[in-house]
């Protein structure tokens, strides 16, 4: 965490986030671009600090390894902004802020009196930013959506999965965090235009929606060819017409990804023969492919598994590190599948500084976590802050900027307010 | 038509294939004028990729390209050629934004590097975007997202604990990667606007994706834990599976994190004795026997289409949902309120469906203004409206060879 004295990209904007896990990683890219991201939890904080991994897998709210992931370049503070006394604040500070990102069910803001014309009442400037499963509207809007749900209805859910079994979810929750990002780039759209015209906006962001991109070109296949691509394990049949081509393979000691591919990359399958004939591993078929002319959109299953057959062999004589090595010098287009702590030792994020220490007093440790996401000439965009515990920033932002006294912070906590 | 937000800048778009276009579509979905400068002999990859319409390919036939690039004026310039460089220059210093994401080194090679294009456009912005990012040992190794998803590691915790990886079968990464880009290029956009200053942005696919995994390294940083392949489990939900109904290949996920989610299930299913059943009754009971219980919700579920399982689900606030195919999203009805696909009318295909954008903004909504264009489309219209080209100078560089 280099605290640089160049400006930042959103230096001068502050973010109000009440989101839950739906939303985090909206603020966590608002502060990566240097905007002044609060997050504003209810007393006891937010419940998604109950979400698991824990820190030595101890269940505690300053130990939830997902608030740590998404809730870096962040400041908290508790805030009921349910009660009386706590929607006032709120509204104080929404007169500091351009942005607040929310993930409440739809109508709750307004049930709260906080809804986007009050909120713009109080600042037309103001950017709402609204995350919800479906929408704002329709016929799914109240319909709930954890993270199984919302990739079942967005169509990513189908798409994985060996075909014998049911249809299978990414390991690690996927859904929310296509819509934070979506909600990032909607964020900034509206921002864009403000600084222009003057005028703020609500952004109305959809989990469901914002999953559509992920089915690449299956929609234009539906319509086009009428088939339902369907899940095929370790294999994809996108780019052909209807041959599955493997894309993870076994190697000695995991795997890696490889594909072969038509078009104007005919060199990495050349270049992969070549190895394998250099350790006498390619059979005659292999050598006598004419890459140039190799069209998947006429390429058979029997062709497919005839050019893969040997080279699934050759994998499996090999480590992951030996064929990505390799790979790289012969410019062929192969991946190992990391595991965490190949990750860790992965030399072009080294060279590249991804990783940054970050230091957590109360858990007395320094954890290593991936850093800010893009490299900015003119303004480096960084990881300002750990994430916070609960209410860290209370004394700083309620007397320090707010002006309440001593008695007053008191009685908010005594009445439940913060 | 509003006018978007982005009315008035303008992209020298040298983006091909997925990440790059999908960053320039949020810019051209909101209104700012972006040339695709394309190369008729080495096509973008996607042109030359299904479907195409009507089953008959053609460079400017590939749906999934139109469906990737709506908004867009089309170019057809040969970089191989160095007066056709010259030109690339000219719309460089027309541009606010040159966007790019070739393999490293490949803009270099053409002499339009960060380095020179700074010298053209002092004040421009240029988004880089590659597998790796621009600098690094393996900064220029080849490959696209289907191949990187397995380096940021998604194969290895997707599919079953007793099977090989089961990962999405799309480039994931390249459906990642766009939306940290595009954050960036817009705060960079307006920063240049308040301060006069362009800069580069060097965005690793990598490590934006790396965002989608983060708690997955942080477990094995912090508890030394690799995480692997556990099907659809979820450490704090029982039951919580994909289920299945009645129809062919149709299933439906259903999720219950709590005890009155629980009560509101069983209520769906009418109570059943097994529901009642003491192996069922608590959180840590329905963990210990998810495996029977998994069987005897779907001995249910394949009673009905899964449809009417999310229906009856969560009217009663159950989490469940249809696992919806490619057909199922095409005619769903809530994404359709929200305009989230675009036919347009292509010069060449007629009447095709492009994307729409993910959120919709209340002022000022991304909208299909036109078609994806076909491969040099606008090449004489950009050379006279942009550059200010003659007649006589325009015919002469296509007979060159240099427009294309």
């Amino acid at each position: 965490m280099n605290q640089t004295n160049k400006e930042s990209l959103l230096g001068n904007t502050r973010a109000l986030d009440l989101t839950d896990d739906k939303g985090f990683l909206c603020g966590k890219i608002l502060g990566e671009l240097g905007c002044d991201v609060i997050k504003i939890e209810p007393p006891g904080g937010d419940p998604a600090r109950r979400i698991g991994p824990f820190h030595h897998d101890t269940p505690h709210p300053e130990k939830s390894l997902l608030w740590l992931a998404y809730n870096t370049s962040k400041r908290s503070i508790t805030l009921s902004i349910e009660s009386k006394d706590g929607m006032e604040i709120f509204r104080r500070l929404v007169k500091t802020a351009d942005f607040i990102i929310e993930s409440f069910p739809p109508g709750r803001m307004d049930n709260m009196g906080l809804g986007y014309p009050e909120l713009s009442r109080i600042d037309p400037r103001i950017i709402l930013t609204s995350i919800t499963p479906f929408g704002q509207n329709g016929p799914y809007r109240d319909y709930k959506a954890p993270d199984i749900v919302g990739v079942a209805l967005g169509g990513l859910l189908y798409m994985t999965g060996d075909p014998d079994r049911p249809p299978v979810r990414i390991g690690l929750p996927q859904a929310y965090l296509h819509a934070a990002a979506e909600a990032a780039v909607g964020t900034m759209i509206a921002y864009y235009h403000r600084e222009r015209i003057g005028e703020g906006q609500w952004v109305d962001v959809s989990i469901q929606h914002s999953l559509i991109s992920t089915l690449a070109n299956f929609i234009p296949i539906w319509e086009q060819r009428g088939i339902i691509s369907q899940r095929v394990g370790s294999y994809r049949t996108g780019l052909t017409a209807g041959a599955r081509q493997r894309q993870v393979w076994r190697c000695k000691d995991g795997y890696v990804c490889f594909g072969i591919l038509a078009g104007t990359v005919p060199r990495s399958n050349r270049s992969m023969v070549e190895w394998m004939d250099s350790e006498g591993m390619a059979d005659e078929y292999l050598k006598e492919m004419n890459w140039d002319n190799f069209d998947m959109f006429t390429l058979t299953q029997e062709i497919q598994d005839r050019i893969e057959e040997p080279i699934s062999r050759f994998f499996l004589k090999h480590t992951k590190e030996e064929l990505y090595e390799e790979a790289i010098r012969r410019r062929i287009m192969l991946y190992p599948v990391s595991t965490p702590q190949d990750l860790m030792e992965n030399p072009q994020l080294k060279s590249r500084d991804f990783w940054v220490e970050v230091e957590y007093p109360h858990l007395k440790d320094t954890i290593k976590t991936p850093g800010a996401f893009v490299k900015a000439s003119e303004t480096p965009c960084q990881i300002k802050y750990p994430a916070p515990c609960i209410g860290e920033h209370n004394q700083e932002i309620y007397q320090g900027e707010l002006s309440f006294s001593e008695e007053e912070l008191v009685f908010f906590k005594q009445a439940g307010v913060i | 038509m509003g006018k978007g937000a982005f009315e008035g800048i303008k992209v020298a778009d040298f983006t091909w294939a997925g990440v790059g276009p999908l960053i320039v579509k949020y810019l051209a979905d909101n209104g700012a004028t972006a040339v695709r400068l394309e190369s008729m002999k080495r096509p973008d990859w996607v042109r030359i990729s299904g479907p195409y319409k009507d089953g008959k390919p053609g460079i400017d036939r590939s749906c999934y390209w139109a469906y990737l690039n709506p908004n867009r004026l089309s170019m057809a310039l040969n970089l191989a050629h160095p007066k056709g460089r010259e030109i690339a220059k000219q719309f460089i210093s027309w541009a606010d934004v040159v966007a790019e994401n070739y393999t490293v080194g490949t803009m270099e090679k053409w002499g339009l590097g960060y380095e020179e294009v700074k010298k053209i456009k002092p004040d421009i912005i240029m988004l880089r975007t590659s597998n790796q990012g621009q600098t690094g040992p393996h900064a220029t190794h080849p490959g696209f997202g289907i191949q990187l998803v397995g380096l940021v590691g998604f194969p290895q915790i997707t599919g079953w604990p007793d099977r090989e990886p089961s990962p999405m079968p799309v480039a994931y990464t390249d459906l990642i990667a766009p939306r940290f880009g595009a954050a960036a290029l817009i705060a960079a956009l307006d920063y240049r606007e308040k301060t006069g200053k362009g800069q580069l942005l060097d965005l690793s696919q990598l490590e934006a994706a790396l965002n989608f995994m983060t708690p997955v390294v942080l477990d094995y940083v912090v508890n030394g834990r690799e995480s692997m392949r556990a099907g659809n489990q979820c450490p704090s939900a029982a039951p919580h599976g994909v289920y299945r109904c009645k129809g062919d290949d149709r299933w439906c996920a259903i999720a219950i994190f709590t005890d009155k989610e629980w009560k509101a299930f069983c209520t769906v299913l009418e109570n059943p004795p097994w529901t009642q059943a003491r192996q069922f009754s608590t959180f840590l009971s329905r963990k210990a026997n998810e495996e029977e219980l998994d069987k005897l919700i779907e001995e249910w579920t394949v009673n009905f289409t899964p449809e009417e399982v999310m229906e009856r689900m969560q009217q009663k606030g159950v989490a469940a949902g249809v696992v919806k195919n490619a057909a199922d999203i095409y005619q769903d009805p809530q994404l359709k309120m929200r305009n989230y696909l675009w036919e347009l009318n292509h010069r060449e295909m007629g009447p095709v469906t492009h994307m729409g954008q993910a959120f919709v903004l209340s002022r000022t909504p991304a909208e299909g203004r036109k078609a994806a264009p076909c491969l040099g489309e606008h090449t004489e219209y950009v050379c006279r409206e942009i550059l200010g080209m003659s007649d006589e100078e325009f015919v002469a560089l296509y007979n060159e060879g240099v427009l294309e």
